[in-house]
């Protein structure tokens, strides 16, 4: 009767997920995709999954992309859906970027700097053709060469602007700052809260909230003072011990973007930063969390807040893409209950409408 | 810690009394949001976080769970809830609306009237009765401070100056104990007297927006409307093709291409008790 085939039975269920299964592998024929594998040669798929999962862990990332056919959206909600169940010890005490073990450093606001600037492996510079000799199994490439490692500090271009007294200072705290995961969001909210949700948040919507910017939503004029990339130390301190340990290294993506700031009432003009950080070799999107950060500072430099990017409501409520590929997705739960109320209702107004 | 090797409930216990802290927060100011800090939980947003949370806070190895899906047991998402609470506590399930101690719903209010020491938990996708007209929340935060509901009832004023009725017929709001505006979820308008001084507990979960909120018993819960124009639920017009209920909430199901329908109760217990009684009956 087709009543009954409306509703959903669990054995289709359970045939879904097992026709499911069969498409993940693929054709057998095939030998399966190892974890080593993924994490080795789609790394960059790899640390987007991390920092979206906002959990750092390679194979459980890698994983996840295996599980999730390669949907990083959904692999990043299968790492979130794991992350939220671990116990929480402690915190980590902040992550030394200026110590960072670099592997790319680059600024686009000075040609020379203390340190030099290292391009690391980038796509940068490389002509978008596609290599028809990767098709062919590439093999192994020759090891690129090596200069020896340059023991001079790199300091960062920011504070190199600070100490002539044009970047405008960030004030310290020692507050703890609010934990995103545990407690729920609330406005107007601060810029550590701000800086968590967007180094969760959706590549792609910020990628698209910062270009609005560059495109006069937002009036900014950014310049890349400096991005880094490398590996820091890890350190734990716990109370009983009362010295922090270490308990390894992560690689992170750091972005420092230097803003025209006019001046106000209260402060002279200035540069003012932008500030991105996340899991993993992850550039762009590091880059346009600068420029977003930059953009939510809007309110409190005293900047008219106009567009969607300067907008803390709109950027926070809307960049995690796991809230928002569940609600969206939502839509194809059954909704007829609601959908009768509403063919009553307009059969009804109809009914009116035409007896009028 | 069941075999799966999760907490029993799937949350920790940290997180289930962080929840039912709101909870109880939730049921001393009848109506209000309670901020909490939800967790991700494996099934999607937007599929019933807010309500697994709830229910994972407040279920026990005695209790018995049914969950309901557009008032059916044998929904999807409804199947997956359940043999969710199934394998992460261990708990009896039942379709019976009078045998469950809790029940978790999308959609709807069943039919029989629920009691004294049962639950109902709803799924809430926006938890924001305003959010149409003002999609600030610190805007709305304040306009529920001030009980400042004048919008919304501009809103209904210019629905009946347009078409004569109040244009909603779902997620019809309501004014709970007298004082905080609140949606009711997406129930159609047909179930909201239900929730009026309901004897069983109410508790409202959404995991997206972070909010909870409650009824708590025998609390008045007044759909908006006017002295000229008052509230009238709708429903289908017809007897369930099943049980033959004038009283019921129906779903319609289109039969064939050539325009023919057929209306049956949207609440599968109601309806297959209803058959059962019938047939014993004869």
């Amino acid at each position: 009767m087709a009543y009954v085939a409306v509703k959903g039975g669990e054995r289709a269920i359970e045939a879904a997920h097992a026709w499911l299964a069969e498409e993940r592998r693929g054709d057998p024929v095939l030998p399966e995709l190892s974890l080593a594998q993924i994490e080795a040669q789609l790394g960059l798929a790899v640390d987007r999954v991390m920092a979206e999962g906002a959990c750092h862990d390679r194979g459980l990332a890698a994983l996840a992309i295996k599980q999730a056919r390669g949907d990083l959206i959904e692999a990043a909600f299968l790492l979130r859906a794991y992350r939220t169940t671990l116990p929480r010890f402690g915190a980590s005490l902040p992550v030394e970027t200026d110590a960072m073990r670099i592997r790319r450093r680059i600024s686009a606001t000075y040609k020379e700097l203390p340190g030099g600037q290292v391009l690391g492996p980038t796509f940068d510079y490389t002509h978008r053709l596609l290599d028809f000799a990767l098709a062919a199994e590439g093999g192994v490439p020759e090891p690129a060469p090596e200069a020896p490692a340059d023991e001079a500090p790199m300091p960062r271009v920011t504070a190199l602007l600070a100490q002539e007294g044009l970047m405008a200072p960030e004030l310290p705290s020692e507050a703890e700052p609010r934990d995103l995961t545990r407690e729920p969001l609330n406005f107007p909210a601060e810029r550590p809260l701000r800086l968590q949700a967007l180094a969760r948040g959706d590549e792609g919507f910020l990628l698209s909230l910062g270009y609005s910017t560059q495109r006069g939503y937002g009036n900014a004029h950014p310049f890349v003072g400096e991005i880094r990339m490398g590996a820091v130390t890890v350190e734990f301190e716990p109370p009983e011990l009362g010295f922090p340990i270490e308990l390894g290294e992560v690689t992170v993506t750091e972005c420092q973007m230097v803003n025209q700031f006019a001046g106000s009432k209260t402060e002279p003009p200035q540069f003012t930063r932008g500030y991105g950080l996340v899991f993993g070799q992850g550039e762009r999107k590091a880059m346009a969390m600068a420029l977003v950060d930059r953009a939510l500072r809007a309110e409190e430099l005293g900047e008219p807040v106009e567009a969607p990017a300067q907008d803390q409501e709109f950027v926070l409520y809307h960049c995690d893409n796991v809230e928002a590929t569940g609600f969206v997705e939502h839509l194809k739960l059954p909704h007829y209950v609601d959908f009768q109320s509403e063919l009553e209702k307009i059969r009804l107004l109809r009914r009116e409408a035409d007896g009028e | 810690m069941t075999a799966l090797g999760y907490n029993f409930g799937y949350l920790d216990e940290n997180t289930k009394r962080m929840i039912r802290r709101a909870l109880l927060k939730a049921v001393a100011i009848p109506g209000h949001q309670v901020p909490f800090g939800a967790r991700e939980m494996p099934l999607p947003y937007g599929w019933g976080t807010g309500g697994i949370a709830v229910t994972a806070s407040v279920i026990g190895a005695d209790d018995r769970l049914k969950v309901i899906d557009q008032g059916a047991d044998d929904t999807t998402n409804a199947v997956s809830i359940r043999r969710f609470f199934a394998k992460v506590a261990g708990v009896e399930t039942t379709e019976r609306t009078g045998e469950a101690t809790i029940i978790q719903t999308r959609h709807r209010i069943p039919e029989i009237a629920l009691r004294e020491g049962q639950v109902l938990v709803y799924q809430v996708p926006m938890p924001e009765p305003l959010f149409r007209l003002e999609p600030r929340v610190s805007e709305t935060k304040r306009m529920h401070a001030l009980a400042d509901y004048g919008l919304m009832h501009v809103k209904l004023y210019e629905d009946i100056a347009r078409h004569g009725h109040v244009a909603i017929s779902y997620n019809y709001p309501v004014l709970v104990g007298g004082r905080y505006l609140m949606s009711p979820s997406p129930i159609p308008a047909f179930d909201n007297p239900k929730m009026d001084r309901m004897p069983a507990l109410q508790l409202f979960g959404a995991g997206r927006e972070k909010r909870i909120y409650a009824v708590p018993p025998y609390t008045s819960v007044r759909s908006l409307d006017f002295e000229d124009h008052p509230f009238r639920p709708v429903r289908a017009d017809a007897p369930c093709a099943l049980c033959g209920s004038r009283e019921s909430y129906l779903d319609e199901v289109v039969v064939d291409d050539r325009g023919g329908r057929m209306f049956v109760c949207s609440d599968t217990d109601y309806c297959s008790t209803r058959q059962a009684t019938r047939e014993a009956a004869e």
